[in-house]
């Protein structure tokens, strides 16, 4: 097992070099450079800021203090803001993503869960047929409409009500995160619903479940212990790539209810073409999402003891 | 049970002499088969024409398609065309407006009613209402004036009028300031800021000497309706040259079956456009990547060892990447120029971002393939492996990359409507379905059409895509049919 986490580590950080290495090729195919874009300079003045920021001397040199750096945890400082450490803005912004990217996951992955293994129990009931067709619905809308109607209809009801149940938008309480997570999650939640569901039916009409029942077990025991336990497989292995995905599409939500977070940041950064805020960005949450991927794997090893064999 | 045989030939029957047997005619019925034969492909339609949601997806995706080729064809509007007259005009708007006279100052204002508010003053207070009393029109209010006039009421030095789109419930919620009146002598307002077609709500608030607001105050619900001037309508071209028309008449503006955007651009239009766009990008990128993803996993499924190892842990790499934040950073790298669409960036990045599970796919179907019998068998008798790729591997993996390649569509089309959402994906002028709904956003509260088309597009063509491509795989791949 360890040797197993050791060996998942080290593809991960090669990953992340891989990651690091694409950003940076990525960034240096841009027409033109972070530095014409500012206003008019001398020669002089120019010269002078490339050899602060080292954009004199050639690519590969570059790539590697840009890697040295990186070793060292140093993103490099904000190109538009004055004395900003790229190592700050994740430092202040991640938080607020991670929040609500793991509020969103706990929303999806419950109700992902419970509405999938309703849907198997209740099957061709009229549960199973409402669930369904919510689930199709949650794949086919996009999040950017759940979001928008979302905040209409809470605009609605707190003119109905006179008060304000929910904020429309903005950040800072715990009545903020509801909504927003809600419409993160609804996407994965109709995902892991459909997948629970197919899953649980296999489980079902395996033979142990035979077994379970014509031994006499209690259907509580057999739903809890048997067949709970194991079609939730399915649904913790696409866990990890879900968290990475949900924390790092939260861009829209971010934009629409008025969140600041790290993705409302990246879409600011790309916007005014902040390069350094840019690469930083994308390398932490590249390894980030090669973080998860890696965890959910381990977990998924305590979980099931059969992949530790392997 | 075993001597019953023996039995029955040591005992001579009677019956059983020569001329009881006649010859028999042999039949080879054995092999006829009782239904004709079926190849894959026939056998996956009869299935994927028993799933009525996937044909009802499949005539739905045509009608997408229609509507975006030929659409254009029937409803000969130009998407670029601004309507200034209707702007961010919902469907089934009033669309008829009456011919007024050019604009002239209204004379009434000139002149306040110095004589009645003079009146007002010398009288008793008891004469005077304690509120602002005939809150009316002084004439029609169109599109190009709304004229107030109201009674005087005692202790008024001044009068603020106040417009709104919905009904005030008090005081802070009377809407937009238009202005005050300046004395309390003018009690006249005359609005000209703006005007839609439509209800507002005029409220005429009374001030006290200092400017501070009375309790007093007045509303009144006003129809808007549209008017136009002869010049004007003579310029948009609604009437035809030559042709007089007398004040009062009336004339149609251009018809919006779905209303307009906020530049006054006809939704249909542009929703054919976006179309265009949307389904453009949703299916070309697909086709690319999996076209690559084939090439690269059937090379590598194929050629094995340590090429193979090489060739998709390169794969996994790229699978690492984060998707959108790549996505936005080659669009970045890629750059638009000026008048470019940003389309064809659009899809390149897909294609370098997407290929990877493809190749992973086909690769896992050409290493199951490669050990049929068949394809020994091939091999055995001499055939290359360019022929034995294209002759069977590919046709044999066929299912599956369909079935990928339907649920790619929907996925494609959600990268492009969510990228144009935040700014990231087609260019100004042109329109998609993504970057439609988000100029709609912005004016969600008053004029929700206008993001309620694009977004009902979206939905019903990824949904018809998803549903198609449930019916395809239990059609197409037994072992990914899903228990339904």
């Amino acid at each position: 097992m360890l040797l197993y986490a050791l060996k998942r580590l080290i593809q991960g950080l090669i990953t992340v070099w891989f990651i690091a290495t694409a950003t940076f090729l990525a960034m240096h195919a841009v027409p033109g450079d972070p530095l014409s874009g500012a206003k008019a300079m001398t020669p002089e003045i120019r010269k002078n800021l490339e050899a602060k920021y080292g954009l004199d001397k050639p690519v590969s040199q570059q790539y590697l203090i840009y890697m040295g750096n990186l070793a060292h945890g140093d993103l490099g400082i904000s190109f538009t803001q004055k004395n900003r450490e790229v190592n700050d803005i994740i430092r202040e912004h991640f938080p607020v993503s991670a929040t609500l990217g793991i509020m969103a996951v706990v929303f999806a992955g419950l109700g992902g869960t419970l509405f999938g293994a309703l849907t198997a129990l209740y099957r061709n009931k009229w549960p199973d047929t409402v669930i369904m067709i919510a689930v199709i619905l949650g794949i086919s809308v996009p999040s950017f409409v759940f979001a928008a109607f979302a905040q209409l209809a809470m605009v609605k009801i707190n003119g109905a009500i006179g008060f304000s149940l929910l904020p429309v938008a903005g950040w800072g309480s715990v009545s903020h995160i509801i909504m927003p997570s809600l419409v993160l999650g609804l996407g994965t939640m109709a995902y892991l619903t459909r997948l629970m569901r197919s899953s649980m039916l296999e489980i079902i009409s395996s033979d142990y479940i035979r077994t379970a029942n014509a031994k006499g077990l209690p259907p509580t025991r057999i739903f809890m212990k048997h067949e709970m336990r194991n079609a939730v497989m399915p649904v913790v292995t696409v866990l990890g790539p879900a968290i990475a995905a949900i924390t790092t599409g939260s861009f829209v939500v971010e934009l629409v209810f008025a969140i600041p977070g790290l993705g409302r940041y990246f879409v600011q950064a790309v916007q005014q073409l902040d390069y350094t805020v840019i690469m930083g960005t994308t390398v932490f949450f590249g390894a980030f999402l090669v973080l998860m991927v890696i965890l959910v794997d381990l977990l998924y090893g305590f979980i099931d003891p059969r992949v530790r064999v392997s | 049970m075993a001597d019953q045989p023996a039995s029955v030939s040591s005992l001579p029957d009677p019956a059983l002499q020569m001329g009881a047997f006649e010859s028999m005619q042999s039949e080879l019925r054995v092999q006829t088969l009782t239904r004709p034969s079926l190849s894959y492909w026939q056998d996956a339609w009869q299935r994927l024409k028993a799933n009525k949601r996937a044909i009802l997806s499949l005539y739905i995706i045509i009608a997408m398609l229609l509507f975006t080729v030929f659409g254009p064809l029937v409803w000969r509007v130009d998407p670029a065309e601004q309507d200034l007259l209707q702007v961010s005009s919902a469907p089934g708007a009033e669309r008829s407006a009456i011919i007024v006279a050019p604009y002239s100052a209204w004379d009434a204002l000139e002149a306040p009613q110095i004589a009645d508010a003079q009146d007002a003053d010398a009288a008793a207070p008891a004469s005077v209402p304690v509120n602002i009393t005939d809150l009316q029109l002084a004439e029609t209010a169109t599109t190009q004036q709304v004229r107030l006039e109201w009674q005087p009421m005692a202790g008024a030095a001044d009068y603020a009028v106040y417009r709104n789109l919905v009904e005030p419930t008090g005081p802070g919620t009377f809407g937009l300031p238009l202005g005050t009146t300046g004395s309390k002598e003018t009690r006249r307002y005359e609005d000209l800021l703006d005007l839609r077609p439509g209800p507002l709500y005029y409220s005429v608030v009374a001030m006290d000497a200092l400017g501070h607001e009375l309790p007093q105050s007045k509303t009144l619900r006003v129809n808007v309706a549209n008017a136009i001037t002869l010049d004007e309508a003579a310029d948009r071209q609604l009437i035809k040259p030559g042709e007089t028309r007398e004040l009062g008449s009336q004339v149609n503006f251009a018809l919006h079956p779905m209303g307009t955007d906020y530049l006054g651009r006809d939704m249909l239009a542009l929703l054919m456009q976006g179309a265009r766009v949307s389904l453009f990008i949703g299916i070309a990128a697909p086709m690319l990547f999996v076209l690559f993803g084939i090439v690269y996993g059937s090379m590598a499924g194929f050629i094995g060892g340590r090429t193979d190892q090489l060739m998709m842990r390169f794969a996994d790499f790229v699978v690492a990447l984060p998707f959108l934040l790549f996505m936005i950073l080659f669009k970045i790298a890629f750059g638009i120029g000026p008048g470019e669409s940003g389309i064809i960036p659009l899809i390149v990045a897909m294609v370098v971002l997407l290929w990877p599970a493809t190749a992973r796919l086909v690769r896992g179907q050409i290493l199951q393939v490669r050990e049929e019998a068949y394809v020994n068998a091939a091999r055995l008798l001499g055939a290359k492996t360019g022929y034995l790729v294209l002759r069977h591997m590919i046709p044999n993996t066929m299912g599956v990359i369909l079935v990928t390649l339907t649920f790619a569509i929907p996925s494609a089309i959600f990268t492009e409507a969510f990228l144009s959402f935040i700014g990231m994906g087609v260019a100004a002028p042109t329109a998609s379905w993504g970057s439609m709904s988000n100029d709609g956003i912005k004016s969600m509260v008053t004029h929700p059409h206008e993001l309620f088309f694009p977004a009902l597009m979206i939905s019903i063509t990824v949904l018809a895509f998803n549903l198609l491509g449930d019916g395809l795989r239990d059609a197409l791949d037994a072992k990914m049919r899903s228990r339904e």
